[in-house]
């Protein structure tokens, strides 16, 4: 996807997708992969893009976060592909390429390019269960505006009125108040190849862990507002999938350095409960233990060295979708 | 151009290929001028019978696409121009029309596009992208009046001539309503807040008064198929 030449063909000046023009370069992205989807989950995935880039679009506090949002969408990329160094250099390529393109540009192009982008999705209301659960859309689709938080940088806290004489001297100061409680930034976010972003549009809006929900009148309401955003990904996770792919033999064992060493199966709670179980297990329950090497070189696993080779399973015509 | 039945086009203009008109403003002064995105002003002369329309001036002080343009509404004192005009980097440019155009002060940019822009008795009223709203006056260009109006950029500033109300909407979903006036005595330019109101969910991009007193306004925003309209209660 971040091959030169498309890119180089996505910096061109040139008017925005129709809507079935971007459509069907997300069906080609999608099925580039191995994900196949049947048409009714492809519509779900695509109403759920379009909605979550909605959101983002028109919840960026000033025009050029657009730019921070998209830089958000690359670092989490970067993340992903990290030990790729052949893509990562494509993606800082594109990364430079856009702050060449658009650092820039002033505010009022950056909002005539949100105009744009807001026109193409105006009149899109659907609603999608993660933001509607997270109280960020309202049940008749549109999207809830807070009048509270810090003002975008460069922008004042409403409520002072500056009167100056011919002078130039300042010879009043009033105030005014409205419902809206905002407060001053702390930071602005890095435009830089690297850096704190500070906006936290276009992170991974799925990286934080949230309660199922159950039918609790009254509790509801505590469900969403205690769901705090992490952008960290969760290392456990990256180890546990290197640990699978270590099974199946495909990646060398790299130990990190540092305090984690990698992925352990705890069945009780705790640590440590698993500490005190250990402690206060009777004698006579006593055990051994059975070391199974599961790392196995690729010669002595042919099959599962040709499921890893051509992991998609024989196409069958009559085969009902999933 | 077209008949005011939208009947028949009595005229067209042809830019150069990158240009757009951002703008258009008539009025029985100033006539018809329309700014463009590469800066320009083309002023076009209209005559009171037929449809020979011609340019008669383009206006090249503006550096950045044209945002908004607005006509004295109500009495402007001596030497203080009747037209104002602006542009994306936030430079504002006060002149005077008659026969000529001439370019009576130019206030410059200050790092924010100014989105929004009204003149009235030579008080020059501009919105701008980072919430505030500044009041200058239009003969000598300096600034007289600065609010910490709004938490987004503001879309849309009207004036109700009568009263000296005037609107302000903005992407915070707000809409607020000042009395500007001008102190006798001192001769400073004064504002007060009159009222606020809250659009709830909506990024209001057009707001306009519904009668020239001001008593009443009408607010539009994005993704809203309606009008909402307020009166005094």
């Amino acid at each position: 996807m971040f091959n030169k030449k498309f890119m180089e063909e996505l910096f061109k000046p040139q008017e925005l997708y129709s809507k079935k023009a971007l459509r069907t370069v997300y069906d080609r992205l999608a099925h580039a992969s191995i994900m196949r989807l049947n048409q009714a989950s492809m519509d779900k995935l695509y109403d759920l893009m379009t909605m979550a880039f909605k959101y983002q679009v028109l919840l960026c506090p000033r025009p050029k976060d657009i730019l921070l949002v998209t830089f958000n969408h690359l670092d989490a990329i970067k993340d992903f592909i990290h030990d790729s160094p052949g893509i990562l250099n494509q993606v800082d390529e594109t990364f430079r390429q856009l702050i060449q393109t658009y650092s820039c540009l002033s505010a009022g192009e950056f909002q005539l390019i949100r105009q744009t982008l807001l026109i193409f999705f105006q009149d899109m209301h659907i609603r999608v269960s993660i933001f509607l659960k997270d109280k960020v859309q309202n049940s008749n689709g549109r999207f809830v505006l807070p009048i509270s938080g810090p003002v975008p940088w460069g922008t004042e806290v409403p409520g002072l009125i500056r009167i100056f004489n011919h002078n130039g001297d300042e010879v009043k100061r009033t105030e005014f108040t409205t419902d809206g409680n905002y407060v001053t930034p702390q930071r602005e976010g890095s435009f830089d190849l690297y850096g704190d972003r500070v906006l936290k549009l276009g992170t991974n809006m799925y990286s934080v862990s949230r309660p199922v929900e159950t039918h609790m009148s009254g509790s509801s309401k505590n469900l969403a507002s205690h769901a705090k955003e992490n952008i960290v990904p969760n290392p456990l996770a990256k180890e546990e999938l290197n640990f699978l792919a270590r099974l199946l033999g495909g990646l060398e064992i790299k130990e990190p350095g540092g305090s984690e060493t990698g992925f352990r199966l705890n069945l009780f709670t705790t640590d440590e409960e698993e500490e005190h179980a250990a402690l206060t297990r009777p004698e006579e329950l006593s055990y051994k233990v059975i070391n199974i090497e599961a790392t196995q070189v690729r010669t002595r696993r042919p099959v599962l060295a040709g499921i890893r080779a051509d992991p998609s399973p024989p196409v069958e015509p009559s085969e009902s979708p999933r | 151009m077209y008949e005011s039945d939208g009947s028949i086009m009595v005229y067209w203009h042809a830019l150069d290929s990158w240009d757009g008109v951002g703008q258009l403003h008539a009025d029985a002064s100033s006539g018809l001028s329309a700014g463009t995105s590469s800066g320009l002003v083309l002023v076009f002369d209209i005559p009171p019978k037929g449809t020979n329309i011609t340019v008669s001036e383009v206006l090249e002080q503006h550096h950045d696409a044209i945002t908004d343009i607005s006509a004295e509404l109500g009495q402007a004192p001596d030497g203080a121009g009747d037209l104002v005009t602006a542009d994306d980097a936030g430079t504002l440019c006060i002149w005077s029309t008659g026969e000529e155009f001439t370019l009576l002060s130019k206030i410059p940019a200050s790092g924010c596009c100014c989105a929004s822009v009204k003149l009235w008795n030579g008080i020059v009223a501009a919105g701008y992208g980072n919430g505030q709203i500044r009041l200058y006056e239009a003969a000598t260009g300096l600034l007289r009046a600065e609010v910490n109006a709004h938490a987004r950029w503001i879309y849309a500033l009207d004036l109700a001539p009568q009263t000296g109300k005037l609107l302000s909407g903005a992407e915070d979903s707000f809409v607020h309503v000042w009395k500007l006036s001008r102190n006798p005595d001192t001769d400073n330019v004064e504002i007060e807040h009159c009222h606020a109101e809250c659009v709830t969910d909506t990024q209001v991009c057009g707001a306009r008064f519904c009668d020239p007193e001001g008593n009443s306004f009408a607010v539009t925003g994005y993704d809203l198929s309606e009008i909402y309209c307020y009166g005094r209660a």
